[in-house]
């Protein structure tokens, strides 16, 4: 399964993710208590810092925060216009700040190895009633579940082109739902009789 | 729901959940549909996972298939449209949204519990007001926080997306009425 992980052997690489992801917790909340353009100004820079220490681009940088670049023009056209230049910058860099802080965790993460602590961190919610085991279990169905789901669209799709019916929502939709929870309910009967205890 | 083992959750319900999470997974691999040119923004089709889920599964299950769904987004698994994911997005403006789909999901299916006898016109409302309402309800403020926008603001920038939505709400209706008439015992 691809993921956004980007390979390398850094010292953020390194560190656990749990730890990873409290740092990136911590530091979201400072950025929003801050209040000062100057600081966000530099805890931008000390985030941007932190890319090239992690073996990351400045251009994958970049592209973290393109996806939003329209609404952060929106942003600041709309901040300028009411509360004047100084609260746009803030608003916006706080908000590029945050986007670059949570990257640097997503891209020198495995989503597996966030996986895997997140299914060890479930144990301490084993007296609330949640089964890790059962959590488990269900991520890796899911992942299963997606490229196959892909394949039935195209496969439905497929059919209804020869009744000029493959631009049709419903026409799609509903056969690929039935053909899914079909899938569904065989995947759980095998599961059953492989002495699956759930 | 009745058929729902008294204690935890059956086999059945835990790959129903899995399948509801890749199947929201896999609305965003569609491309987005333009319906009214460049009027009104392009809209994705991966909320009618979230719609889809309450109406079928019920609450329980079709609020565990969004977290699962969200919790895959957030270790940085490329499941959003556009192939986004990760923390930051969770984090972004649109996060609120994002964040509030396993609450929205179990509130359509916690309402078509308590009225199993509902029509297309009521199922529709459901729908409409998990799916829409309570989404907005929480993406709008988060907006406006992160942002520092008002909220008056922050929900003129989000009428343009109502038209779409209300779309998304007839077919969640219609595949929902039909599998549940194709399978009663979901």
């Amino acid at each position: 399964m691809l993921d956004l992980y980007s390979p390398g052997g850094s010292l953020l690489h390194r560190l656990p993710p749990a730890a990873k992801m409290l740092a990136m917790m911590l530091g979201a909340t400072l950025l929003f208590i801050n209040q000062s353009l100057p600081l966000t100004v530099a805890a931008t820079l000390v985030i941007l810092a932190l890319y090239p220490i992690a073996q990351l681009t400045l251009k994958q940088a970049f592209a973290q925060v393109r996806p939003l670049l329209i609404i952060f023009m929106l942003f600041f056209a709309v901040q300028w216009y009411f509360s004047g230049l100084e609260l746009a910058a803030y608003v916006v860099l706080r908000l590029a700040a945050l986007i670059l802080l949570a990257s640097l965790v997503t891209l020198t993460t495995k989503s597996s190895d966030m996986i895997d602590s997140m299914t060890r961190g479930l144990r301490y919610l084993q007296p609330l009633g949640v089964n890790p085991e059962k959590v488990s279990l269900a991520i890796s169905l899911a992942l299963r579940f997606i490229p196959v789901l892909a394949q039935i669209t195209r496969e439905v799709r497929e059919a209804q082109k020869t009744r000029g019916l493959e631009r049709s929502v419903i026409a799609v939709a509903m056969p690929l739902a039935i053909r899914a929870i079909k899938m569904a309910d065989e995947i759980s009967d095998a599961i059953d009789s492989r002495g699956y205890r759930s | 729901m009745e058929t729902t083992a008294p204690r935890g959750l059956a086999t059945k319900d835990i790959v129903y959940i899995a399948l509801f999470a890749a199947l929201t997974a896999a609305l965003g691999l569609m491309p987005p549909i333009h319906f009214a040119g460049a009027a009104l923004p392009p809209i994705s089709a991966q909320s009618l996972g979230v719609m889809l889920a309450g109406a079928v599964l019920g609450s329980k299950r079709g609020g565990l298939a969004l977290l699962l769904f969200i919790a895959l987004v957030a270790v940085g698994l490329p499941l959003l449209s556009g192939g986004r994911g990760g923390f930051q997005v969770l984090m972004g403006t649109s996060g609120g949204f994002l964040l509030a789909w396993p609450l929205c999901a179990y509130i359509i299916g916690y309402l078509m519990e308590k009225d199993t006898a509902a029509g297309p016109a009521k199922i529709g409302l459901y729908v409409a007001f998990g799916g829409i309402v309570v989404m907005y309800a929480a993406g709008i403020p988060w907006m406006a926080f992160i942002g520092k926008l008002g909220l008056s603001k922050s929900l003129t920038i989000m009428v343009a997306y109502i038209p779409g939505d209300l779309v998304k709400v007839v077919l969640a209706t219609i595949i929902a009425r039909g599998l549940r008439r194709a399978y009663p015992n979901l």
